[in-house]
Protein backbone atom coordinates (compact mmCIF):
# COMPACT_ATOMS: atom_id res chain seq x y z
CA UNK A 1 0.00 0.00 0.00
CA UNK A 2 1.66 3.59 -0.82
CA UNK A 3 -0.82 5.75 1.18
CA UNK A 4 0.69 3.75 4.32
CA UNK A 5 4.31 4.58 3.13
CA UNK A 6 3.23 8.66 2.61
CA UNK A 7 1.90 8.42 6.18
CA UNK A 8 5.59 6.50 7.53
CA UNK A 9 7.09 9.62 5.78
CA UNK A 10 5.07 11.85 7.60
CA UNK A 11 4.85 10.09 10.88
CA UNK A 12 5.82 13.34 12.77
CA UNK A 13 2.44 14.85 12.32
CA UNK A 14 0.62 11.64 13.45
CA UNK A 15 3.23 11.20 15.99
CA UNK A 16 2.68 15.09 17.36
CA UNK A 17 -1.42 14.54 17.51
CA UNK A 18 -0.48 11.33 19.46
CA UNK A 19 1.52 13.01 21.65
CA UNK A 20 -1.24 15.87 22.18
CA UNK A 21 -3.95 13.31 22.13
CA UNK A 22 -1.99 11.66 25.57
CA UNK A 23 -1.47 14.96 26.94
CA UNK A 24 -4.80 16.17 27.03
CA UNK A 25 -6.10 12.56 28.32
CA UNK A 26 -3.53 12.45 30.83
CA UNK A 27 -5.07 16.12 32.01
CA UNK A 28 -8.39 14.79 31.38
CA UNK A 29 -8.07 11.58 33.46
CA UNK A 30 -6.12 13.63 36.53
CA UNK A 31 -8.62 16.43 36.61
CA UNK A 32 -12.10 15.01 35.94
CA UNK A 33 -10.56 12.03 39.00
CA UNK A 34 -9.92 14.81 41.14
CA UNK A 35 -13.02 16.90 40.95
CA UNK A 36 -15.19 14.12 40.60
CA UNK A 37 -13.51 12.51 43.72
CA UNK A 38 -14.22 16.19 45.11
CA UNK A 39 -18.26 16.05 44.27
CA UNK A 40 -18.86 12.75 45.64
CA UNK A 41 -18.59 14.86 49.25
CA UNK A 42 -21.87 16.92 48.79
CA UNK A 43 -23.54 14.03 47.02
CA UNK A 44 -22.86 11.82 50.30
CA UNK A 45 -23.28 15.39 52.68
CA UNK A 46 -26.60 14.16 53.08
CA UNK A 47 -27.52 17.90 53.46
CA UNK A 48 -30.04 18.74 50.93
CA UNK A 49 -29.05 21.65 49.30
CA UNK A 50 -25.65 20.37 47.85
CA UNK A 51 -27.07 16.78 47.86
CA UNK A 52 -29.38 18.28 45.18
CA UNK A 53 -26.77 20.80 43.78
CA UNK A 54 -24.19 17.97 42.85
CA UNK A 55 -27.27 15.68 41.82
CA UNK A 56 -28.00 18.32 38.78
CA UNK A 57 -24.54 18.82 37.78
CA UNK A 58 -23.94 14.77 37.69
CA UNK A 59 -27.35 14.39 35.73
CA UNK A 60 -27.03 17.20 33.47
CA UNK A 61 -23.69 15.89 32.52
CA UNK A 62 -24.88 12.29 31.97
CA UNK A 63 -27.61 14.45 29.62
CA UNK A 64 -25.36 15.92 27.01
CA UNK A 65 -23.90 14.53 24.30
CA UNK A 66 -19.90 15.51 25.04
CA UNK A 67 -19.37 17.36 21.89
CA UNK A 68 -22.27 19.67 22.48
CA UNK A 69 -20.81 20.40 25.52
CA UNK A 70 -17.73 21.35 24.09
CA UNK A 71 -18.93 23.79 22.12
CA UNK A 72 -20.89 25.07 24.61
CA UNK A 73 -17.70 26.00 26.30
CA UNK A 74 -15.56 26.91 23.19
CA UNK A 75 -18.47 29.55 21.91
CA UNK A 76 -20.81 29.70 25.04
CA UNK A 77 -18.17 31.24 27.32
CA UNK A 78 -17.09 34.16 25.96
CA UNK A 79 -20.73 35.48 26.48
CA UNK A 80 -19.87 35.41 29.77
CA UNK A 81 -16.70 37.26 29.34
CA UNK A 82 -14.04 34.30 29.58
CA UNK A 83 -11.95 33.91 26.92
CA UNK A 84 -10.51 30.61 26.27
CA UNK A 85 -8.58 29.17 23.92
CA UNK A 86 -9.44 25.72 21.78
CA UNK A 87 -6.67 23.82 23.33
CA UNK A 88 -7.97 25.19 26.72
CA UNK A 89 -11.84 24.83 25.82
CA UNK A 90 -11.31 21.70 24.80
CA UNK A 91 -8.87 19.92 28.01
CA UNK A 92 -11.57 22.09 30.43
CA UNK A 93 -14.58 20.61 28.40
CA UNK A 94 -12.71 17.52 29.13
CA UNK A 95 -12.52 17.81 32.71
CA UNK A 96 -15.85 19.29 33.71
CA UNK A 97 -17.69 16.30 31.60
CA UNK A 98 -15.65 13.66 32.97
CA UNK A 99 -15.92 14.93 36.62
CA UNK A 100 -19.62 14.44 36.76
CA UNK A 101 -19.69 10.97 35.74
CA UNK A 102 -16.13 9.91 37.77
CA UNK A 103 -18.45 11.42 40.69
CA UNK A 104 -21.18 9.12 40.18
CA UNK A 105 -19.43 6.45 40.09
CA UNK A 106 -17.47 6.57 42.73
CA UNK A 107 -20.49 7.77 45.20
CA UNK A 108 -22.02 4.12 43.87
CA UNK A 109 -18.48 2.67 45.75
CA UNK A 110 -19.05 4.65 48.98
CA UNK A 111 -22.95 3.48 49.08
CA UNK A 112 -21.52 -0.05 48.92
CA UNK A 113 -18.94 1.03 52.21
CA UNK A 114 -19.57 -1.28 55.16
CA UNK A 115 -21.25 1.44 57.69
CA UNK A 116 -18.54 -0.19 60.22
CA UNK A 117 -15.42 0.68 58.68
CA UNK A 118 -16.47 4.18 58.93
CA UNK A 119 -17.48 3.83 62.46
CA UNK A 120 -14.38 2.31 62.98
CA UNK A 121 -13.10 5.75 61.86
CA UNK A 122 -15.12 7.63 64.17
CA UNK A 123 -13.91 5.77 67.24
CA UNK A 124 -10.29 5.97 66.02
CA UNK A 125 -10.89 9.71 66.23
CA UNK A 126 -10.88 10.60 62.55
CA UNK A 127 -13.46 12.49 60.99
CA UNK A 128 -14.20 15.30 58.62
CA UNK A 129 -11.52 15.86 55.85
CA UNK A 130 -9.17 12.99 57.54
CA UNK A 131 -11.92 10.69 57.83
CA UNK A 132 -12.75 11.04 54.29
CA UNK A 133 -8.79 11.00 52.74
CA UNK A 134 -7.71 7.78 55.30
CA UNK A 135 -10.53 5.84 55.60
CA UNK A 136 -13.38 6.20 53.10
CA UNK A 137 -11.41 7.00 50.06
CA UNK A 138 -8.82 4.30 49.59
CA UNK A 139 -10.84 1.26 49.36
CA UNK A 140 -13.52 3.24 47.52
CA UNK A 141 -10.80 4.33 44.71
CA UNK A 142 -10.32 0.64 45.05
CA UNK A 143 -13.59 -0.50 44.44
CA UNK A 144 -13.91 1.94 41.32
CA UNK A 145 -11.40 1.08 39.70
CA UNK A 146 -12.47 -0.97 36.98
CA UNK A 147 -15.35 1.62 36.77
CA UNK A 148 -12.58 4.11 36.28
CA UNK A 149 -10.29 2.18 33.38
CA UNK A 150 -13.93 2.18 31.64
CA UNK A 151 -14.14 5.92 32.26
CA UNK A 152 -10.44 6.33 31.35
CA UNK A 153 -10.93 4.73 27.50
CA UNK A 154 -14.16 7.02 27.25
CA UNK A 155 -11.90 10.24 27.91
CA UNK A 156 -9.28 8.85 24.88
CA UNK A 157 -12.61 8.32 23.11
CA UNK A 158 -14.44 11.88 23.57
CA UNK A 159 -11.00 13.65 23.15
CA UNK A 160 -11.16 12.92 19.63
CA UNK A 161 -14.05 15.13 19.50
CA UNK A 162 -12.07 17.93 20.06
CA UNK A 163 -11.12 17.97 16.69
CA UNK A 164 -14.05 20.37 15.88
CA UNK A 165 -12.79 23.00 17.75
CA UNK A 166 -9.54 22.56 15.79
CA UNK A 167 -7.30 20.99 18.54
CA UNK A 168 -4.17 19.56 17.42
CA UNK A 169 -4.55 16.31 18.46
CA UNK A 170 -4.64 12.60 16.59
CA UNK A 171 -8.06 12.90 14.65
CA UNK A 172 -7.11 16.44 13.51
CA UNK A 173 -3.43 15.50 12.62
CA UNK A 174 -4.99 12.11 10.56
CA UNK A 175 -7.64 14.64 8.80
CA UNK A 176 -5.02 16.82 8.35
CA UNK A 177 -2.91 14.50 6.73
CA UNK A 178 -5.11 12.82 4.47
CA UNK A 179 -6.38 16.29 3.32
CA UNK A 180 -2.91 17.03 2.13
CA UNK A 181 -1.60 13.56 0.84
CA UNK A 182 -5.05 12.30 -0.13
CA UNK A 183 -4.22 9.16 1.98
CA UNK A 184 -7.40 8.46 4.09
CA UNK A 185 -7.72 4.62 4.61
CA UNK A 186 -3.66 5.01 5.79
CA UNK A 187 -4.16 7.99 7.68
CA UNK A 188 -7.21 6.69 9.56
CA UNK A 189 -5.94 3.06 9.98
CA UNK A 190 -3.04 4.42 11.46
CA UNK A 191 -5.20 6.74 13.55
CA UNK A 192 -7.10 3.48 14.68
CA UNK A 193 -4.40 1.67 15.59
CA UNK A 194 -2.67 4.20 17.94
CA UNK A 195 -6.11 4.86 20.35
CA UNK A 196 -6.26 0.89 20.23
CA UNK A 197 -2.98 0.88 21.35
CA UNK A 198 -3.64 3.33 24.10
CA UNK A 199 -7.03 1.88 25.04
CA UNK A 200 -5.58 -1.66 25.18
CA UNK A 201 -2.85 -0.06 27.49
CA UNK A 202 -5.28 1.41 29.95
CA UNK A 203 -6.78 -1.99 30.46
CA UNK A 204 -4.18 -3.93 30.98
CA UNK A 205 -2.79 -1.32 33.33
CA UNK A 206 -5.76 -1.29 35.36
CA UNK A 207 -5.88 -4.62 35.04
CA UNK A 208 -2.69 -5.14 36.68
CA UNK A 209 -3.47 -2.47 39.25
CA UNK A 210 -6.32 -4.01 40.20
CA UNK A 211 -4.67 -7.40 40.80
CA UNK A 212 -2.86 -5.55 43.29
CA UNK A 213 -5.75 -4.57 45.17
CA UNK A 214 -7.67 -7.61 44.94
CA UNK A 215 -4.34 -8.59 47.18
CA UNK A 216 -4.01 -5.69 49.32
CA UNK A 217 -7.59 -7.11 50.49
CA UNK B 1 -34.32 32.65 17.64
CA UNK B 2 -37.05 32.95 15.14
CA UNK B 3 -39.23 30.43 15.27
CA UNK B 4 -37.61 28.68 11.90
CA UNK B 5 -34.80 28.27 13.79
CA UNK B 6 -36.38 26.62 16.55
CA UNK B 7 -37.77 24.06 13.53
CA UNK B 8 -34.40 23.39 12.06
CA UNK B 9 -33.07 22.66 15.50
CA UNK B 10 -36.62 20.26 15.54
CA UNK B 11 -35.41 18.74 12.72
CA UNK B 12 -31.96 18.16 13.65
CA UNK B 13 -33.50 16.01 16.73
CA UNK B 14 -35.54 13.93 13.82
CA UNK B 15 -32.46 13.11 12.38
CA UNK B 16 -30.61 12.03 15.27
CA UNK B 17 -34.06 9.64 16.37
CA UNK B 18 -34.12 8.03 13.08
CA UNK B 19 -30.17 7.73 13.12
CA UNK B 20 -30.24 6.35 16.88
CA UNK B 21 -33.12 3.80 16.25
CA UNK B 22 -32.07 2.76 12.76
CA UNK B 23 -28.42 1.68 14.28
CA UNK B 24 -29.60 0.21 16.98
CA UNK B 25 -32.36 -1.55 15.34
CA UNK B 26 -29.86 -3.02 13.24
CA UNK B 27 -26.60 -3.11 16.08
CA UNK B 28 -28.40 -5.29 18.66
CA UNK B 29 -29.38 -8.39 16.72
CA UNK B 30 -25.98 -7.71 14.88
CA UNK B 31 -24.66 -7.99 18.08
CA UNK B 32 -26.51 -10.91 18.84
CA UNK B 33 -25.31 -12.88 15.97
CA UNK B 34 -21.45 -11.67 16.69
CA UNK B 35 -21.76 -12.73 20.27
CA UNK B 36 -23.12 -16.38 19.02
CA UNK B 37 -20.16 -16.61 17.02
CA UNK B 38 -18.18 -16.23 20.29
CA UNK B 39 -20.64 -18.48 22.32
CA UNK B 40 -20.32 -21.23 19.72
CA UNK B 41 -16.46 -21.22 19.33
CA UNK B 42 -16.28 -21.05 15.61
CA UNK B 43 -12.58 -21.26 14.66
CA UNK B 44 -11.06 -18.26 12.68
CA UNK B 45 -14.88 -16.28 12.88
CA UNK B 46 -14.21 -16.25 16.82
CA UNK B 47 -10.89 -14.64 16.34
CA UNK B 48 -12.03 -11.88 14.08
CA UNK B 49 -14.88 -11.09 16.57
CA UNK B 50 -12.79 -10.42 19.14
CA UNK B 51 -10.69 -8.64 17.23
CA UNK B 52 -13.79 -6.65 15.85
CA UNK B 53 -14.78 -5.71 19.21
CA UNK B 54 -11.77 -4.94 20.65
CA UNK B 55 -10.39 -2.32 17.92
CA UNK B 56 -13.94 -0.42 17.75
CA UNK B 57 -14.85 -0.54 21.45
CA UNK B 58 -11.44 1.27 21.91
CA UNK B 59 -12.44 3.75 18.29
CA UNK B 60 -13.21 7.00 18.66
CA UNK B 61 -16.60 7.30 17.16
CA UNK B 62 -15.38 10.41 15.17
CA UNK B 63 -12.49 8.68 13.74
CA UNK B 64 -14.75 5.43 12.72
CA UNK B 65 -17.18 8.11 10.77
CA UNK B 66 -13.97 10.34 8.78
CA UNK B 67 -13.15 6.20 7.97
CA UNK B 68 -15.60 5.03 6.80
CA UNK B 69 -16.88 8.42 4.81
CA UNK B 70 -13.45 9.45 3.65
CA UNK B 71 -11.38 5.55 3.23
CA UNK B 72 -13.97 3.31 2.23
CA UNK B 73 -14.27 4.83 -1.60
CA UNK B 74 -10.78 3.97 -2.08
CA UNK B 75 -11.27 0.48 -1.91
CA UNK B 76 -14.74 1.42 -3.67
CA UNK B 77 -16.99 1.43 -1.83
CA UNK B 78 -18.63 5.23 -1.66
CA UNK B 79 -21.25 5.81 0.56
CA UNK B 80 -22.92 8.73 0.85
CA UNK B 81 -23.03 11.05 4.28
CA UNK B 82 -26.46 9.11 5.75
CA UNK B 83 -25.36 5.29 4.77
CA UNK B 84 -21.86 6.18 5.62
CA UNK B 85 -23.58 7.89 9.10
CA UNK B 86 -25.64 4.81 9.99
CA UNK B 87 -22.80 2.14 8.83
CA UNK B 88 -20.46 3.54 11.80
CA UNK B 89 -23.15 4.25 14.47
CA UNK B 90 -24.34 0.44 13.72
CA UNK B 91 -20.61 -1.00 13.44
CA UNK B 92 -19.92 1.06 16.73
CA UNK B 93 -23.12 -0.19 18.78
CA UNK B 94 -23.03 -3.40 17.54
CA UNK B 95 -19.06 -3.98 19.17
CA UNK B 96 -20.83 -2.61 22.54
CA UNK B 97 -23.60 -5.22 21.94
CA UNK B 98 -21.59 -8.12 21.55
CA UNK B 99 -19.95 -7.82 24.52
CA UNK B 100 -23.69 -7.38 26.70
CA UNK B 101 -25.22 -10.65 24.29
CA UNK B 102 -22.16 -12.62 25.38
CA UNK B 103 -21.88 -11.71 28.96
CA UNK B 104 -25.67 -12.61 29.35
CA UNK B 105 -24.89 -16.03 27.37
CA UNK B 106 -22.04 -16.81 29.33
CA UNK B 107 -24.09 -16.35 32.42
CA UNK B 108 -27.19 -18.34 30.80
CA UNK B 109 -27.82 -21.37 33.62
CA UNK B 110 -26.85 -24.64 32.45
CA UNK B 111 -29.37 -26.43 33.78
CA UNK B 112 -32.31 -25.07 31.70
CA UNK B 113 -30.45 -25.78 28.56
CA UNK B 114 -29.91 -29.66 29.74
CA UNK B 115 -33.52 -29.49 30.44
CA UNK B 116 -34.71 -28.51 27.03
CA UNK B 117 -31.99 -31.25 25.34
CA UNK B 118 -33.89 -33.61 27.47
CA UNK B 119 -36.97 -32.75 26.41
CA UNK B 120 -35.81 -33.24 22.52
CA UNK B 121 -36.08 -29.69 21.90
CA UNK B 122 -34.51 -28.86 18.09
CA UNK B 123 -31.51 -26.72 18.06
CA UNK B 124 -33.52 -23.37 17.02
CA UNK B 125 -36.64 -24.37 19.16
CA UNK B 126 -34.53 -24.53 21.65
CA UNK B 127 -32.29 -20.99 21.36
CA UNK B 128 -35.98 -19.37 20.89
CA UNK B 129 -37.75 -20.65 23.07
CA UNK B 130 -34.95 -21.35 26.10
CA UNK B 131 -32.12 -19.36 25.66
CA UNK B 132 -33.31 -16.06 24.16
CA UNK B 133 -36.53 -15.08 26.41
CA UNK B 134 -33.79 -15.27 29.30
CA UNK B 135 -31.03 -13.38 27.33
CA UNK B 136 -33.43 -10.29 26.67
CA UNK B 137 -34.08 -10.07 30.35
CA UNK B 138 -30.64 -10.25 31.55
CA UNK B 139 -29.33 -7.82 28.97
CA UNK B 140 -32.14 -5.56 28.63
CA UNK B 141 -31.09 -2.91 30.96
CA UNK B 142 -27.40 -2.94 29.55
CA UNK B 143 -29.08 -2.69 26.29
CA UNK B 144 -30.95 0.45 27.01
CA UNK B 145 -28.31 2.17 28.72
CA UNK B 146 -25.83 1.11 25.38
CA UNK B 147 -28.95 2.94 23.14
CA UNK B 148 -28.75 6.07 25.65
CA UNK B 149 -24.83 6.11 25.16
CA UNK B 150 -25.34 5.61 21.59
CA UNK B 151 -28.00 8.81 21.30
CA UNK B 152 -25.41 11.03 22.55
CA UNK B 153 -22.33 9.60 19.79
CA UNK B 154 -24.54 10.38 17.52
CA UNK B 155 -23.05 13.99 17.29
CA UNK B 156 -20.34 12.10 15.81
CA UNK B 157 -21.38 11.64 12.16
CA UNK B 158 -21.99 15.47 12.38
CA UNK B 159 -18.09 15.71 11.10
CA UNK B 160 -19.42 13.90 7.59
CA UNK B 161 -21.82 16.37 7.09
CA UNK B 162 -25.44 15.43 8.65
CA UNK B 163 -27.69 17.99 10.05
CA UNK B 164 -28.46 16.27 13.70
CA UNK B 165 -29.27 18.38 16.69
CA UNK B 166 -25.54 19.58 17.85
CA UNK B 167 -24.45 21.01 13.90
CA UNK B 168 -28.09 22.45 13.57
CA UNK B 169 -27.31 24.17 17.25
CA UNK B 170 -24.37 25.30 16.07
CA UNK B 171 -25.49 27.05 12.42
CA UNK B 172 -28.36 28.62 14.21
CA UNK B 173 -25.78 29.79 16.82
CA UNK B 174 -23.62 30.91 13.92
CA UNK B 175 -25.95 32.76 12.03
CA UNK B 176 -27.66 34.91 15.00
CA UNK B 177 -24.11 35.32 17.20
CA UNK B 178 -25.40 34.33 20.18
CA UNK B 179 -24.68 30.45 20.74
CA UNK B 180 -26.29 30.02 24.05
CA UNK B 181 -29.96 30.08 23.37
CA UNK B 182 -29.96 27.47 20.37
CA UNK B 183 -27.71 24.68 22.79
CA UNK B 184 -29.96 25.33 25.89
CA UNK B 185 -32.54 24.24 23.01
CA UNK B 186 -30.50 21.07 21.99
CA UNK B 187 -29.46 20.41 25.42
CA UNK B 188 -33.64 19.83 26.68
CA UNK B 189 -34.00 17.85 23.16
CA UNK B 190 -31.38 15.95 24.23
CA UNK B 191 -32.63 15.24 27.62
CA UNK B 192 -35.88 14.36 26.40
CA UNK B 193 -34.44 11.81 23.95
CA UNK B 194 -32.28 9.96 26.75
CA UNK B 195 -35.65 10.05 29.13
CA UNK B 196 -37.58 8.74 26.85
CA UNK B 197 -35.35 5.42 26.62
CA UNK B 198 -34.89 5.22 30.11
CA UNK B 199 -38.76 5.48 30.39
CA UNK B 200 -39.01 2.58 28.15
CA UNK B 201 -36.51 0.46 30.44
CA UNK B 202 -38.67 1.00 33.43
CA UNK B 203 -41.88 0.18 31.81
CA UNK B 204 -40.34 -2.79 30.14
CA UNK B 205 -38.34 -4.18 33.37
CA UNK B 206 -41.89 -3.91 34.77
CA UNK B 207 -43.23 -5.82 33.27
CA UNK B 208 -41.16 -8.45 33.13
CA UNK B 209 -41.03 -8.87 36.45
CA UNK B 210 -44.76 -8.58 36.61
CA UNK B 211 -44.76 -11.79 33.96
CA UNK B 212 -41.66 -13.26 36.46
CA UNK B 213 -44.11 -13.28 39.55
CA UNK B 214 -47.21 -15.09 37.59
Amino acid sequence: MNGFSIVWQHRDMILIGFQNTLIIVAIGAAGSLLIGTLLTIPLMSGRRGFVMMATAYVDAMRCVPFLLFAYLLYFGLPSFGIQLDNWWAGVAALVLYHAGYMAELLRAAWSNLSKELIEAGHAFGFSGWGLFRRIILPPVMFSALPLIGNQLIQIVKDSAFLTVIAVAELTHEATSLQTTYFVPFASFVAAVILYWITCVTIESTVGYVNRFAEERR
Amino acid sequence: MTSYDYYSIAYGALATVSLSLVSIVLGVPLGLGLALIRWSRLPVLNQLVIGYVSVIRTCPTVTLALLVFYALPVVGISLEPVPAGILTLTVSTAAFNTEIWRNALVNFPRDQYDAALTFGMRRGLRFRHIVLPHIIHTSLPALVNEMTLQVKATPAVAVIGIVEITRAAIRVGARTYEPLPPFVVALVLYSLIVFAFVTMQRTVERRYALAGAH
